[in-house]
């Protein structure tokens, strides 16, 4: 009796918890997830593409015949496409590598899929620019001649730091563009420094040559799209070809060289997937599936009440709590919720009650074998355990397959609805096992005798 | 008791009817279209374009339009009172839908992108071949899994396999059910109903290994039973538990099947289905696969009444 009494206060303490995750309130910091800035983000649960429309566009290397992918070619390419998305002021897109040749960008509330691929695709603007004396370090963002509004759009997307922006609404003068580099490579010098050496093409070099020579031991930046990518000093005039130095590491000299050498992707990018759903749409779904949920939930409920009394008053309150653990993990992890996320959900929500169900006609059995109330329901909870646990096993085994399929080909359908299947049959197992076994504990657990009451408590 | 074991052939026989017609689809579509299933774009690549517009068009209209730019092999559907069309059409590039944009809004005004969706044959290649390998690599795991879980009865690789014959049994009543609807209203097996035919199998399995975890426990307990005896107990005493959690289940798929919205319907209609024939396959298939195997025989024989040594027990 009184490991029950623990019990039910665990139980109490752990409900509490998770519905206090799940009510919209401010949460503590601790609490709360930090973003990359270190700017703590509400906990909240987050919505698909499906469910609050956007766009997602899936991007494939596309090499010619014969080229192979250079190493962390892929890499580069992943975070300027990053670059771009934050460019199109997007809140929380998210960008990511999918096998070794893929880049997923997901773009929520996005709706106009063509002025995404757009920006994504567009070759990056390199520019060679006149500092005019300000003192510019790698990162800046900047406006130029050639992109005055740069910062503006930099500060309206909602994750903006302003301190990587602190020339504001200066306007720094553009020497020359990308067009005029041939080709630029990371090389190490004779003390095994790592530089990039550039050659310049044959209208470029006079360009090119007018302005080092009237610059001599001034900085001139490098920019892509508006960032700083290096300001080193002009040492001497350069016509066709000239040497960047620094303190770079083969890394660095490596992605600065390839980032001037495209412009800006070191790889052909090809569009292989887009989807784009209204934001209508979605916020229909959000509305018929809530709907669907708690109703399909509700006569759940009533049924379990119907068939199983007093039991099935307990189970349902434990499901109530299962329901609300679920909901404190999407927002603590986060999981993304989609349209298959919740089915995936709703079905685990039947694998719960399905448990249940199994204790309970266990229970019935041995209460007509003639076991007292309180041996029935160890023995039921026991008894039923070995089927709850091997069909549970085999639904996970699904899940987990389901999931590496999903990942592999950024279907975020299918890794969300096997992501919340599996977590609600692991939670389930415990709900049935801890919770229902508790309240049923503590409703019968003092009854030795079989008596009338209990018959009728249990209602076999 | 009720001899649910005695009745193989007729149970076997109704798993047929609902089998067949997925497999004359497939030899039909293999033959007519050059591929079995009816897949969607998520498998062969292309485009859908939901738009909607302020006034209803005819599907025919709006496909000659897709005709003229070039673009023969164009399907178009239209919902939502005709207001919106669903078209199907090759894989473009931004400017090329530009054009049909315009050619669109010239002749029927003004247009809303509802959903977008574009996809490469190279990709849906894969993507189709990574679902059959999720299939083949689901099946294959869930019977290892059986097998060892039922170690410790006799021949416990036979669980795996009937429950894997179950499992292909719901597969292919599920696609019965897709075939036909291809048919009659133009499904299409997506990435979602993947999802859906999926889930079906590990609701199956899950649904067989309840009710031979309970043979597992009866034959240690009824030891001079024969084996269909306490499979056909097995399954009775179980009977409760099937309806009640199939009832439970139902409850919830026909709550989104009816407010769930247009997006889920098919999803949820096959998944549907699928649970029904998984809760028949596990009765009427994965169990009576086990007696048969034991009995040797695929039909029950009348001269030998395996239920005769143990009708005396009640139910």
């Amino acid at each position: 009796m009184r490991n029950t009494t623990i019990s039910l206060i665990v139980i109490a303490i752990l409900a509490a918890l998770a519905v206090y995750i799940v009510l919209p309130v401010p949460h503590p910091d601790w609490m709360v997830r930090s973003d990359a800035a270190g700017k703590p983000t509400p906990l909240e649960l987050k919505l698909g593409l499906d469910l609050q429309g956007g766009t997602q566009v899936m991007l494939e290397a596309d090499l010619p015949e014969g080229r192979e992918l250079q190493p962390g070619a892929m890499e580069t390419a992943k975070n300027i496409v990053e670059r771009r998305v934050n460019s199109l002021g997007v809140s929380e897109a998210v960008v990511q590598s999918q096998g070794d040749n893929r880049i997923t960008a997901e773009l929520p509330g996005v709706s106009d899929p063509d002025q995404a691929i757009e920006t994504i695709r567009s070759t990056g603007q390199l520019e060679f620019v006149d500092p005019q004396g300000q003192f510019l370090q790698q990162g800046m963002i900047i406006n130029t001649t050639n992109r005055p509004t740069t910062v503006q759009d930099y500060l309206a997307s909602p994750n903006a730091d302003p301190s990587a922006a602190p020339y504001g609404e200066r306007i720094f003068p553009t020497a020359m563009t990308g067009d005029v580099l041939r080709t630029a490579i990371a090389r190490q010098d004779q003390f095994g420094l790592w530089e990039i050496g550039f050659e310049l093409t044959g209208p470029g070099s006079d360009q090119f040559f007018a302005y080092t020579s009237a610059n001599i031991g001034q900085p001139m930046a490098i920019v892509l799209d508006g960032v700083v990518l290096s300001a080193p000093t002009i040492q001497a005039a350069i016509r066709d070809q000239g040497v960047i130095t620094g303190q770079f590491s083969e890394a660095e000299a490596n992605s600065l060289a390839i980032q001037m050498r495209y412009g800006s992707l070191p790889v052909p990018l090809k569009v292989v997937d887009v989807r784009s759903i209204s934001a209508t749409l979605g916020q229909d779904s959000v509305n018929s599936s809530l709907i669907a949920g708690l109703i399909g939930m509700g006569s759940v409920f009533l049924f379990m009440v119907l068939m199983y009394r007093v039991p099935g008053l307990l189970a349902n309150l434990a499901l109530l709590i299962y329901v609300f653990f679920n909901l404190a993990i999407y927002k603590l992890v986060p999981v993304t919720l989609t349209l298959a996320g919740i089915t995936g959900f709703l079905l685990s929500v039947g694998m719960a009650v399905d448990a249940n169900i199994l204790i309970f006609e266990r229970l019935r059995e041995e209460l007509r074998g003639g076991r007292s109330p309180r041996l029935a329901v160890e023995a039921g909870f026991s008894r039923a355990w070995p089927a709850i646990f091997d069909s549970n096993l085999t639904t996970l085994i699904s899940c987990a397959v389901l999931y590496v399929f999903g990942n592999q080909f950024g279907a975020s359908i299918v890794k969300g609805y096997a992501l919340t299947l599996g977590l609600g049959v692991v939670l389930s197992m415990f709900t049935a096992f801890f919770i229902t076994r508790t309240f049923m504990r503590a409703l019968l657990g003092n009854r030795t005798q079989r008596t009338k009451s209990a018959q009728t408590i249990v209602g076999y | 008791m009720y001899r649910i074991v005695e009745k193989r052939k007729l149970w076997f026989s109704i798993s047929v009817i609902f089998v067949l017609p997925s497999l004359l689809f497939m030899i039909w579509s293999g033959i007519t279209r050059g591929q079995l299933l009816p897949l969607s774009i998520d498998y062969t690549g292309g485009t859908v374009w939901e738009v909607s517009f302020d006034q209803a068009v005819q599907p025919a209209a709006v496909r000659q339009i897709f005709v003229n730019a070039g673009y023969g092999d164009t399907t178009v559907f239209t919902v939502n009172n005709d207001q919106t069309a669903q078209i199907k059409f090759k894989p473009v590039e931004l400017d090329e839908k530009e054009n049909l944009r315009q050619a669109l809004e010239a002749q029927f005004g003004p247009l809303t992108e509802v959903t977008y969706r574009s996809l490469g044959p190279s990709i849906g290649r894969e993507v189709s071949q990574a679902a059959f390998f999720a299939l083949a690599a689901a099946s294959i795991l869930i019977l290892l899994y059986i097998a060892w879980a039922f170690r410790s009865v006799p021949h416990p690789f036979r669980y795996g396999v009937a429950a894997v014959i179950a499992l292909i049994h719901d597969v292919l009543v599920t696609l019965s059910f897709l075939a036909i609807m291809n048919l009659v209203a133009g499904w299409e097996l997506d990435a979602l109903t993947l999802t859906a035919i999926l889930t079906v199998i590990g609701y199956s399995v899950n649904d067989t290994v309840v009710i031979f975890d309970r043979l597992r426990e009866n034959i240690h307990r009824y030891r001079n039973e024969s084996f269909a005896v306490v499979a056909n107990r097995s399954i009775i005493e179980t009977a409760t538990r099937s309806i009640a959690t199939q009832i439970t289940v139902l409850l919830i798929l026909v709550a989104i099947l009816v407010l769930g919205g247009a997006t889920l319907q098919q999803f949820v209609a096959t998944m549907l289905v699928g649970f029904i024939s998984g809760m028949y396959s596990s009765i009427f298939n994965a169990t009576q696969i086990l007696v048969a195997w034991d009995e040797k025989s695929l039909f029950h024989r009348s001269g030998k009444k395996p239920a005769s040594q143990g009708s005396a027990v009640p139910a």
